[in-house]
């Protein structure tokens, strides 16, 4: 059970949340990370299309993808998908 | 609001471009597609929309207070009543902008409910609310059970399938009864739109959910969502078993619009070479679920499956006007 | 009263009542299901929809547990909601009923109090509200047919208030008010939407860090409804307690902001006091009943008995104080149940009305009389205030 920081009186009602989940980091759930061969990635961004937790982004100004290891928790769905098999999944 | 008045077109890019309105930090198991189902979805919008959800395991992991996972307004009040959600919403919109009272010029509905929330407890509310033909997109993300309450069956498990109410037994091998027909019944509804769809064709199921939203009246799209912890299914195969499903045929990809079903690319490339239709056997295996299906004793239940996935497939074709071949 | 305004008497039965009541308090949506004794509201309803007589969207749902909730959905997204039912209709909405409560959607239902099968009966009592005691809901009971028409306007005043918001239950007994016709003065359209007003929305911190009104807009997206974990569930319902609490003179307030307008008012707007100076014995009852005990406490008092009446308007919230103060004096209260609670030792009327004198420094005799079930007439009611002041169910204390 996660604590208590504000009490009735200052929280909205009907429980209106006041976070967005981005607050909640999930990168520690994961035991393989994904890592991802710079040779054979052609940017063809289906990972970031198919990641369950938004964790690919692609990044325009670099014009490359970037995972977000605060929030993969390593299912290896982008690795499996990858099309060159440009992503292997690495013990953390 | 008319159909398709201009065609949707969209890059790769433009979809890995745009934010998220499903966020990050949800609390979904790791590999679990019906969250990659949600987030390509709401890359659909058009415009100012509201959702509301059904309970299920979707509306847990994205809603544990105090932390939200939706970036547009949305509700949940319970698990039957994703469509009534729906129903007052798009009523409370109309009545304030006849009024005068709403900001926006339109705003879109979309319902998002599990094969539970939809097949059976949802199905009253569900049918009653396409009946009375209001504006919205009721979306069936279907992993095939009620996982958030610990893999039960629902109407939408296929049959020999094991859950935890329909174990595999000694007497009794899984689930006895087919899955049922929800898109064919939604098609009987006589709405404007309903479709199938499957996340590895994310670019189809993109093209969809616009279908849905642009067309006036009540839209159903089912979306199937493998889950790996129900499946009991490896976490990195289950984009790989979306695309399965639909290359066995075990779930076509087709769209109704008014009633004229036809086929999707992805489906209508097998009927065309049916030689690309896969055995049922190279979905099936590797799910848990289906595991007790490959002992020998069973062998007529994985020829069952086989069986009823070429009748629909069949009768799906003669839907389609596509004549089978053998 | 000087500002009382000009009012026009129709004939209307008590469910015809609240049909209008709802017609001129710009109702944005009305989603119900059919039921006996509630029906003739919806149908009435329908012919000003299909006349064209409101704006009023209305949703002819597949259920009432579907009626209910969309009426939820319709009252978070900002617009004012109504429904209507009884009976098994309500049983039907139980679930949802917490729900609305909990999403603190101002929603305002008229129900037709009607006997729970089985055995089915379609007649008056108070089975069906008041197996929804808990469910979060204010519940105002009229006495007559002008009270259930004054009461509706109130209710989206009461509901709505940004220290309320929560949902208020109309209650008219079955057939005895939803299908009597009686004279009702009513106010001008113009009155009604001005004391009510429009909607106001509390504003909510949000996900984005925003301070914006408590409905959903995509201008300012909010989460409603999300899973509440035992960190924070409690304080919810504290919350939905301390709305409660609010409501108690809030109910005052609109009574007596109502009678300046309309002449009416209804005791305090929680409890009606009939002869209760300086009684001895005295009667609880909620609803119409009370119509006909105000009769018999005049025929007592004509001999010589010195008998009140306390009519509870306002069920929930409890009027604690209230009644406290004004039973304490009494030596006897009889109170009057239109409905069993099974293996309860006496009607929940009775309960609440021993639990209130329990903190009296002299507690009178309290007596229980189910009364009334599935519509059964209760004539020579007078019997109620002379009986003895102990019986079986209900000792005295
Ligand atoms: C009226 C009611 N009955 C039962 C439940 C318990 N329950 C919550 S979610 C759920 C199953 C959800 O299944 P599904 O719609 O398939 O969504 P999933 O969790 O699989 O995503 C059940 C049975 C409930 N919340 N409400
Ligand atoms: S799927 Fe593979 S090739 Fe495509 S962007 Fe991701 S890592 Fe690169
Ligand atoms: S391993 Fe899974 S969670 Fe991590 S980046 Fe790849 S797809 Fe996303
Ligand atoms: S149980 Fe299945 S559907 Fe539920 S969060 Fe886990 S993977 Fe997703
Ligand atoms: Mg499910």
């Amino acid at each position: 059970m996660s604590a208590r920081e504000k009490s009735w009186k200052e929280i909205a009602p009907a429980g209106v949340c006041s976070r967005t989940s981005t607050t909640f980091l999930t990168g520690d759930w994961k035991t393989y990370m994904p890592v991802r061969d710079l040779e054979k990635c052609t940017r063809c961004l289906l990972c970031v299309l198919f990641c369950p937790d938004g964790a690919i982004h692609w990044k325009q100004e670099k014009s490359d993808i970037e995972f977000d290891y605060n929030f993969c928790k390593g299912c290896g769905i982008c690795a499996n998908e990858c099309p060159t098999k440009a992503i292997t999944m690495k013990v953390e | 609001m008319e159909m398709a008045k201009q065609e949707w077109k969209f890059t790769t890019k433009d979809i890995a471009e745009k934010p998220d309105l499903f966020l990050s930090g949800h609390r979904a198991c790791a590999g679990c597609v019906p969250t990659t189902v949600l987030r390509l979805i709401m890359k659909a919008l058009r415009g100012p929309t509201i959702v509301t959800q059904a309970t299920g395991c979707m509306e847990v992991v994205s809603s544990i207070y105090p932390y939200t996972s939706w970036a547009v307004p949305w509700l949940h009040t319970a698990f039957e009543t994703a469509a009534a959600n729906a129903s007052g919403i798009e009523a409370a919109l109309k009545a304030l902008k006849r009024k005068g009272r709403l900001k926006h010029e339109h705003v879109d509905v979309i319902a998002i409910a599990g094969d539970g929330g939809t097949y059976d407890i949802g199905f009253q509310a569900l049918s009653g609310a396409v009946e009375r033909g209001h504006d919205f997109l009721f979306v069936l993300y279907d992993n095939e059970a009620y996982m958030n309450t610990g893999i039960q069956r629902s109407g939408g498990t296929p049959k020999g399938a094991a859950t935890t109410t329909s174990p595999a037994g000694t007497a009794i091998p899984g689930k006895l009864e087919y899955k049922k027909p929800i898109a064919d019944i939604m098609v009987a509804h006589e709405i404007p739109y309903v479709a199938t769809a499957s996340p590895y064709y994310w670019r189809d199921l993109l093209e969809k959910v616009r279908k849905g939203l642009e067309v006036e009246g009540p839209a159903f799209l089912h979306v199937l969502a493998p889950c790996p912890r129900g499946w009991r299914s490896d976490q990195a195969k289950s984009i790989e078993y979306s695309r399965l499903a639909v290359e066995t045929c075990v779930f076509p990809l087709w769209e109704a619009v008014n009633g004229q079903y036809q086929l999707s690319v992805a489906s209508k490339l097998i009927a065309l070479a049916p030689q690309k239709k896969r055995p049922v056997t190279d979905y099936l295996q590797g799910q848990g679920r289906f595991r007790h299906l490959f002992s020998p004793q069973n062998k007529h239940l994985l020829e069952d499956f086989q069986r009823i996935t070429d009748e629909r497939w069949r009768r799906l074709l003669a839907k389609c006007g596509v004549s089978a071949k053998p | 009263m000087k500002s009382v305004v000009k009012q026009e008497r129709m004939a209307l039965s008590g469910d015809e009542a609240v049909a209008y009541a709802v017609k001129q308090s710009d109702v944005d949506v009305v989603a119900a299901y059919p039921i006996t004794p509630q029906t003739i509201i919806v149908e009435r309803f329908s012919e000003y929809v299909a006349n064209g007589e409101v704006q009023t969207e209305f949703v002819c749902t597949e259920s009432e547990h579907s009626a209910l909730t969309a009426c939820l959905a319709a009252s978070v997204t900002g617009a004012r909601a109504f429904t209507a039912t009884a009976s098994a209709g309500l049983a039907l909405m139980h679930e949802m009923l917490f729900v609305t409560s909990g999403c603190r959607a101002p929603v305002v239902m008229a129900i037709a109090n009607r006997a729970l099968s089985a055995p089915l009966n379609i007649h008056g009592d108070h089975s069906d509200s008041m197996a929804q005691r808990d469910s979060g809901w204010i519940q105002l009971y009229a006495e007559n047919a002008q009270e259930v028409y004054d009461s509706i306007i109130q209710a989206f005043r009461i509901a709505e208030d940004i220290n309320v918001l929560l949902p208020v239950m109309v209650g008219l007994d079955g057939f005895t008010l939803s299908h009597t016709l009686e004279n009702v003065d009513t106010l001008p359209d113009e009155v009604v939407k001005q004391f009510i007003g429009s909607r106001k929305f509390p504003n909510v911190l949000t996900h984005e860090g925003k301070m914006a009104p408590f409905k959903l807009d995509p201008d300012n997206p909010m989460t409603m409804g999300p899973i509440a974990l035992p960190n924070y569930y409690f304080e919810f319902k504290r919350q939905q307690e301390e709305a409660m609490k609010n409501a108690l003179s809030i109910i005052k307030q609109v009574n007596s902001e109502y009678a300046k307008i309309s002449g009416r008012s209804y005791g305090n707007g929680l409890i009606e006091p009939y002869c209760l100076e300086e009684a001895e014995v005295a009667a609880v009852c909620l609803g119409s009943t009370a119509g006909t005990m105000k009769t018999v406490v005049d025929e007592l008092r004509a001999k010589g008995v010195k008998a009140g009446l306390l009519r509870l308007r306002t069920f929930r919230p409890l009027p604690v104080e209230d009644l406290r103060s004004a039973l304490c004096n009494v030596k006897a209260v009889a109170v009057m149940d239109k409905c069993m609670s099974f293996g309860g030792n006496g009607g929940p009327v009775y309960h609440e009305i021993r639990h209130v004198l329990y903190d009296a420094d002299v507690r009178p005799y309290v007596v229980n009389y189910i009364y009334g079930l599935g519509g059964r007439d209760s004539t020579g009611t007078a019997k109620y205030l002379r009986g003895s002041p102990a019986d079986s169910s209900g000792k005295a204390c």
